[in-house]
C-alpha cells in the first residue's frame, strides 16, 4: 500500500481545529512584555530619548557591543548595510525601533512606551524610487551612492542587432504596489532564561529557527548551544518570517540581562507598518518580436524599492536578482539584457514574499506576449505555442536549467478546460449590452526548492540550500522524524510522514515528524522557496531507504531469510513467499533489548541520517481567468479561475490545492486588492486592515484545478514545489483578463493593484482621447 | 493595541445609566455593541475614563410598532433587521441595507442607536436615518429632548448629542403600499464601509412619483437628502433620462471626501452609479 498520491487530512488539524495549537503568544503567560517605542518620522537624527525615571527602558546603549544585522551578498555590485537593533543616532523609517520598555502586562509596557519621549531632528525623506533615484537625492546610506543597494547587469552580444532586426519592440512600463505578506499571526516571542543551564529558550513565530540562532548568536556574540530556538505553531509566514529581526535579538538579550522570560508579541499595526514588506517595484520592459510572433529580444530595466535595509539572510538582493536571473520564465529566449537594482527609501525594509520577484516579472512578461499578439493578429495561445519551451532540460539564457515540464500542455489544457471559443461569443454579446467581460491567461514556471548550487549562483554570503533529516525508531517502534526545515503551516509534516510510510513500511499514524527545535533537529535552512517538500521530502526519502534496509536486516536475522526477501508493509515485516512475518514494534524492542544479536545495525541502530541539496526544479502552471468589469464603479469581478498545474508527483493532492488556493488568493490580492501607502513625508496609511485590502471569501472565486505530472529526476521524490505557484502566475491572468475586458476602448493594464478607481480613471481618459 | 485603563460600570437600568452619565461627562462613554468604540480603544484614538456598558439593561432591547413608527430601541441589533421586524415596506427595506453592514459577526454585536450616535460617515443606518427623516428619542438627567437628523449630524464622527446624553431610541416613519425603496452601496470588499451609497424610497401614484426622497452616504462627511434631485424626479415619470440626471444632480450636490481608497473625482462617479442604481431598483421593484 502506497501512501504518498493520497489526499490524507493533515495530522497537524485537529490540534489546530479544537483550539490546541500553541503559538507563540500562547506561550507568554506569566512572562513579562517588552513593547518598542518606533520611530514616528522617518527620517531624522536622534537627539534625545528619555523616559520618566524608574521606567525600565532599554536602549542602544545599553545593548552595548551587540552586532548590527548586516546580511552580504558577495559581489562587487552590491553595497551591505547595517541595521542596528536599536537606532541611536538616526532614523530611517517610520517604525524603526528606537528603544524597548519592560512591564509586567502587555497594556502596561504600551502605557509605558508612551510616555518615552523621542526628539528627532526631521530631514527630507526620500519614499518613492522617484525620488531615491533623483539627482541630488538625499542618501539613505552614506555608503550607497544614489540609493542604489544592487545594481547587478546582464547582456548577451546580439541584443542590439535583435532590436534593429525585429519586426515589432512592445515597450512598457510596470509598475507593482507594495503589498505587506500579512500572516494572520503577526510575528512574537517569548524568550526565556533558564538559571540552572544559563541558556535562553527563544519560541518564535519563524520560518527558519536555526538561522535565527545562528543570527541571534552572532549579534550577541554568544556560542550558539546558549541559546535554543522553537518555532512552535506557525500562523503563516509567507517570507516575511524568514528573516533575523532587531526584536528577536532585543528580546534574547532582555532576557538574559534581567534574567527573566521575556514575551514580544507584535501587533497587526506594527506588522503592517514595521515589520517587512515586498514587491515595490518598477520594471521597464522591451520585448522584440519577429513577424511570427517568435520572442528575439528583452531588455529589461528592474527597479524594487527596497525600504530602508536589507534582510537577513536572504538580502535585498532576492527580488531584484531572481528578477534578473528567471526574466525569461518558460519562454524561449537568446537575446537579454537586464539592470535590476535595489533602492533604498526611508520605508520598511522588504523581505521575501512568496513568488519573489515573479508575480511581477510574469505579470510583465504575460502581458508583453499579449500586446505582441495584438500586435501581430495572433491569439493569446498561438503567440505563446511559437515562444514556449517544449524541450528538456532547457537551460535559459541566464544558465538556468529547467527539468522537464509540460508548458505547453498545461496551457492547452487550461484552454479546453475554459473552452475559449465559447466565451468570445459570450463576450461579443456581453460588450453589445455594455457589459465588459475578459479573459487572461498566464503561463509560468516556478524555481522551486533551489538548493546550495543555486543560491551559490546568486553569491549569498549564508548560501542556503541543504536539507538533513534524522529519523529514529524508538523501543515501541515508532518513528521519529527530526527535520530541519520548519514549517509555518502547510502540512509539511503530514506529506513527511507520507513519504517516510511508503520508504519505512511504517503506517504516517506511527510516525511523529518533529520541527522547529534547534535541541531536537539537525541543522537545516527553513521554509522557503517553496523547498520543504522538495529537499527535506528528498532527505526523507533518501534516509527512509536506509532506514528500511535496517529495518529488513534486523527482520532477516529474527525471520531466517534473506534481507532481500524482507517487505515492510503498514508495521509489519513480511518474508516474501511466505505466511512468516514480524511485527515492526517486535523488532524494535529486539533492536534496542537485544542488541548483541543484530551486528549488522551496531553503529547506527534503528536510526537513519540523509542530507539532500538538490540543484531545483521547475513546477509550472497556466492560470485563466475571466473577469466582469463595471463601466460604471470599476469594480472588477472574477467570474471563473481555471487553473492546470504540474507540480509532478502529488505526495498529498489536497494539501497541494490547498497551497494553490492560498497562493491564487494573494496573487488575486496582489492584482487587485493589497496595497500598502506611504504619505509623502514618509507615513505609512494602511495600518489596519479596514486600509489594507485583503481580500476574503466573498471575492475570491471558486478555483477549478486540474493537475498534470511531468515525471522528473530534479527531484529524488518526483515532487516540484507548489508553495508560491498561486501567487506567481494570478496577477497576470487577471490583469491580461482585465486588459481584454478593456480592450473595446483600447485601454491596457501595466500596474498592480489595478483598483476600481484606477479602471475608471483609465476609461475616462481614453474616453477624454477617443473624443 | 491593549486599551489605556479605564473604570468600567454595568447599571441595570435607563436611570442608572444616564445619572452615571451625569456623573462622569466628557469622561465617560456608553459601551453599546463595542464595534466602533472598542477598536478605537484598542488603537489608543479613544480613552474614556469610564465606560458605561448599557448590554445589561433589557428594557433599551426592543424594535416594535407604535403610533405609525418604527420605534428602535438602543440595544436593538444589526443582525435583528436581516429579515423584515415587521410586515410592510419599511420593514421589508430595512434587511436590504442591513446586509451591507460589516460582518454577521459585527451585526451581532453593534446596534443601530450605536451607529447613529457614532455618526461614522458611511453608515448605513445613519443615511437611513437621514433620507427617512427618523426622530431620535434622547435622554439625559437634564430631561429628554427628540432631533431630526438634520439638526444631529454636525460632521463626520460629530453630533449634537451632549456628553450627558442617552440616544435612547430611534423613530422611523412606516411607509404604506405605495411606496417603493432601492438601495445601492458600493464597497471594495463585502463587509467594508461604503465609499458610496444612496437610499432611494418613491412614492408612485398611477406610475407617477409624487413624492422623493432620496439619501446619499458614505461620500462626504455625513448623509445627506439631495433636494434638486428629489425635486426632479417629483412629478416625474421616473423615466430612464430622470433617472440619469438624478444621478448627475446628487453627484455634483455633495462635497466629497478624499482618502486612499477614492478621489473626490471617483466619489462623485460612485455616487453617480449608485443614485441611479438605488433609484432603477426602487423604480423596477
Ligand atoms: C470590521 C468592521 C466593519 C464595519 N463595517 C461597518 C459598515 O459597513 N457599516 C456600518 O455602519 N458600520 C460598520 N461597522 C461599525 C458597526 O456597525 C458598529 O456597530 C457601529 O458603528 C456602532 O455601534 P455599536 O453598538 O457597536 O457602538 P459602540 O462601538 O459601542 O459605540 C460607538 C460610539 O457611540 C456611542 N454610543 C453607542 N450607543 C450609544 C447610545 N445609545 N447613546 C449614546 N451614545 C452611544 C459610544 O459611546 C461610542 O462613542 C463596522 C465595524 C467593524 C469592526
Amino acid at each position: 500500500m502506497r501512501w504518498v498520491g493520497r489526499p490524507l487530512p493533515r495530522y497537524e488539524d485537529p490540534v489546530l481545529l479544537q483550539g490546541h495549537g500553541r503559538y507563540s503568544a500562547d506561550l507568554a503567560q506569566g512572562a513579562r512584555f517588552l513593547r518598542f517605542v518606533r520611530s514616528p518620522i522617518a527620517r531624522g537624527r536622534i537627539l534625545t530619548v528619555n523616559a520618566p525615571p524608574e521606567t525600565p527602558m532599554i536602549t542602544a546603549a545599553a545593548l552595548g557591543d551587540v552586532k548590527p544585522i548586516c546580511p552580504r551578498l558577495d559581489r562587487p555590485d552590491c553595497v551591505a548595510v547595517a541595521q542596528p537593533i536599536l537606532a541611536s543616532e538616526r532614523v530611517i523609517y517610520v517604525g524603526e525601533p528606537i528603544a524597548a520598555v519592560i512591564s509586567d502586562t502587555a497594556a502596561d509596557a504600551e502605557d509605558l512606551a508612551e510616555r518615552v519621549t523621542v526628539e528627532i531632528n526631521p530631514e527630507t525623506p526620500v519614499v518613492t524610487l522617484d525620488q531615491a533615484l533623483a539627482p541630488s537625492a538625499p542618501l539613505v546610506h552614506e555608503a550607497a551612492a544614489q540609493n542604489t543597494l544592487i545594481d547587478a547587469r546582464f547582456e548577451t552580444a546580439g541584443v542590439v542587432v535583435a532590436f534593429t532586426s525585429a519586426d515589432q519592440v512592445v515597450e512598457f512600463t510596470f509598475t507593482s504596489g507594495r503589498q505587506a505578506a500579512m500572516p494572520l499571526e503577526a510575528r512574537g516571542a517569548v524568550a526565556a532564561f533558564d538559571t540552572a543551564s544559563g541558556r535562553v529558550t527563544l519560541s518564535a513565530s519563524t520560518q527558519m529557527p536555526h538561522l535565527l540562532r545562528t543570527g541571534i548568536a552572532d549579534a550577541l556574540g554568544i556560542a550558539e548551544s546558549e541559546l535554543r530556538v522553537i518555532a512552535p505553531e506557525v500562523g503563516g509566514g509567507f517570507g516575511q518570517k524568514m528573516a533575523l529581526i532587531p526584536e528577536y535579538v532585543a528580546a534574547v538579550w532582555a532576557a538574559r540581562h534581567f534574567a527573566c522570560t521575556v514575551a514580544w508579541i507584535e501587533d497587526r499595526l506594527e506588522n503592517l507598518t514595521a515589520s517587512f514588506h515586498a514587491r515595490d517595484q518598477r520594471l521597464h520592459l522591451r520585448g522584440a518580436f519577429d513577424a511570427d510572433g517568435r520572442l528575439l529580444a528583452i531588455d529589461a530595466d528592474i527597479l524594487c524599492n527596497v525600504g530602508a535595509y536589507s534582510n537577513f539572510p536572504a538580502t535585498c538582493g532576492v527580488e531584484p536578482l531572481m528578477a534578473l536571473a528567471d526574466m525569461p520564465g518558460p519562454y524561449q529566449l537568446t537575446e537579454y539584457r537586464a539592470r535590476a537594482r535595489a533602492i533604498a527609501t526611508n520605508t520598511c525594509p522588504m523581505a521575501p514574499y512568496r513568488g519573489v520577484s515573479r508575480p511581477v516579472i510574469t505579470a510583465a512578461m504575460e502581458r508583453l506576449m499579449d500586446c505582441a499578439a495584438a500586435r501581430l493578429g495572433l491569439d493569446a495561445l498561438e503567440i505563446r505555442r511559437r515562444n514556449l519551451t517544449a524541450e528538456f532540460p532547457h537551460t535559459s539564457v541566464t544558465g538556468v536549467v529547467h527539468d522537464p515540464g509540460s508548458y505547453r500542455e498545461a496551457m492547452e489544457a487550461a484552454a479546453q478546460v475554459i473552452d475559449i471559443a465559447q466565451f468570445r461569443t459570450r463576450q461579443q454579446t456581453a460588450r453589445s449590452e455594455g457589459c465588459w467581460l475578459g479573459l487572461g491567461m498566464s503561463v509560468f514556471a516556478e524555481r522551486t526548492g533551489p538548493g546550495t548550487p543555486a543560491f551559490a549562483a546568486r553569491r549569498m554570503v549564508m548560501t542556503p540550500g541543504f536539507e538533513r533529516v534524522e529519523l529514529v525508531i524508538d523501543p515501541s517502534g515508532f518513528l521519529e522524524a527530526r527535520i530541519g526545515s520548519s514549517p509555518h503551516g502547510q502540512g509539511l509534516k503530514t506529506t513527511l510522514a507520507q513519504l517516510v510510510a511508503d520508504e519505512t513500511g511504517i503506517a504516517p499514524r506511527d510516525i511523529r515528524v518533529v520541527a522547529g527545535d534547534t535541541d531536537r533537529t539537525p541543522y537545516g535552512w527553513g521554509t522557503f522557496a517553496s523547498r520543504s517538500l522538495v529537499i527535506a521530502g528528498g532527505a526523507c526519502k533518501l534516509a527512509g531507504t536506509k532506514l528500511r534496509e535496517r529495518l529488513q536486516a534486523v527482520a532477516s536475522q529474527v525471520l531466517e531469510a534473506a534481507a532481500s526477501d524482507i517487505e515492510i508493509n503498514d508495521g509489519r515485516a513480511f518474508v516474501r513467499g511466505t505466511d512468516l512475518s514480524i511485527e515492526v514494534r517486535q523488532l524494535a524492542r529486539a533492536a534496542y533489548h537485544q542488541s548483541h544479536r543484530f551486528p549488522a545495525i551496531a553503529e547506527t541502530g534503528l536510526s537513519a541520517v540523509a542530507t539532500y541539496d538538490p540543484y531545483g526544479t521547475f513546477s509550472n502552471a497556466c492560470h485563466i481567468a475571466i473577469v466582469a468589469a463595471d463601466g460604471a464603479t470599476g469594480q472588477v469581478t472574477i467570474e471563473r479561475f481555471v487553473i492546470v498545474e504540474d507540480a509532478g508527483q502529488l505526495i498529498n493532492p489536497m494539501i497541494v490545492e490547498g497551497q494553490i488556493h492560498g497562493g491564487v488568493a494573494q496573487g488575486i490580492a496582489n492584482a487587485l486588492y493589497e496595497r500598502v501607502v506611504y504619505d509623502d513625508a514618509g507615513n505609512p496609511l494602511t495600518g489596519s486592515l479596514s486600509d489594507y485590502l485583503v481580500p476574503t471569501m466573498a471575492e475570491i472565486p471558486k478555483l477549478e484545478i486540474q493537475h498534470l505530472v511531468t515525471p522528473t529526476d530534479a527531484s529524488v521524490t518526483g515532487a516540484k514545489g507548489v508553495g508560491e505557484g498561486g501567487t506567481i502566475g494570478a496577477p497576470a491572468a487577471v490583469l491580461n483578463a482585465v486588459s481584454d475586458a478593456l480592450a473595446p476602448f483600447g485601454v491596457g493594464i501595466f500596474e498592480m493593484p489595478i483598483t476600481p478607481q484606477r479602471v475608471l480613471h483609465l476609461l475616462r481618459e481614453a474616453e477624454r482621447k477617443a473624443q | 493595541m491593549k486599551p489605556v485603563s479605564f473604570r468600567y460600570f454595568a447599571p441595570r437600568s435607563v436611570d442608572e445609566a444616564i445619572d452615571l452619565l451625569a456623573e462622569h461627562g466628557e469622561e465617560g462613554k456608553i459601551l453599546a455593541g463595542g464595534q466602533s468604540l472598542v477598536p478605537a480603544m484598542n488603537f489608543r484614538l479613544a480613552r474614556p475614563a469610564s465606560l458605561i456598558d448599557i448590554n445589561r439593561i433589557d428594557a433599551l432591547d426592543y424594535v416594535r410598532e407604535d403610533g405609525g413608527q418604527l420605534r428602535i430601541g438602543a440595544l436593538a441589533r444589526h443582525a435583528r433587521f436581516e429579515t423584515p421586524v415587521a410586515r410592510g415596506v419599511l420593514a421589508a427595506f430595512l434587511p436590504r441595507v442591513a446586509r451591507h453592514i460589516g460582518h454577521l459577526p459585527i451585526r451581532c454585536r453593534g446596534t443601530f442607536c450605536g451607529s447613529i450616535a457614532h455618526a461614522d460617515p458611511a453608515s448605513e443606518w445613519c443615511l437611513v436615518a437621514t433620507t427617512l427623516n427618523a426622530e431620535l428619542a434622547i435622554m439625559s438627567r437634564r430631561g429628554r429632548r427628540n432631533v431630526r437628523p438634520n439638526e444631529y449630524f454636525a460632521g463626520a464622527l460629530t453630533t449634537t448629542l451632549q456628553p450627558d446624553e442617552l440616544l435612547a431610541e430611534i423613530r422611523l416613519g412606516l411607509l404604506d403600499d405605495s411606496w417603493r425603496t432601492g438601495f445601492a452601496e458600493f464597497s471594495r470588499r463585502a463587509g467594508d464601509y461604503a465609499l458610496a451609497m444612496a437610499a432611494a424610497v418613491l412614492r408612485l401614484e398611477d406610475g407617477r412619483i409624487v413624492d422623493a426622497r432620496l439619501g446619499v452616504g458614505g461620500a462626504a462627511d455625513r448623509p445627506s437628502r439631495i433636494a434638486a434631485a428629489e425635486a426632479l424626479l417629483t412629478g416625474s415619470d421616473g423615466g430612464p433620462d430622470i433617472v440619469r440626471e438624478a444621478g448627475n444632480i446628487a453627484a455634483e450636490a455633495i462635497e466629497p471626501l478624499e482618502d486612499i481608497h477614492a478621489s473626490t473625482v471617483y466619489r462623485r462617479d460612485l455616487v453617480r452609479a449608485m443614485v441611479r442604481r438605488a433609484l432603477n431598483q426602487a423604480l423596477t421593484r
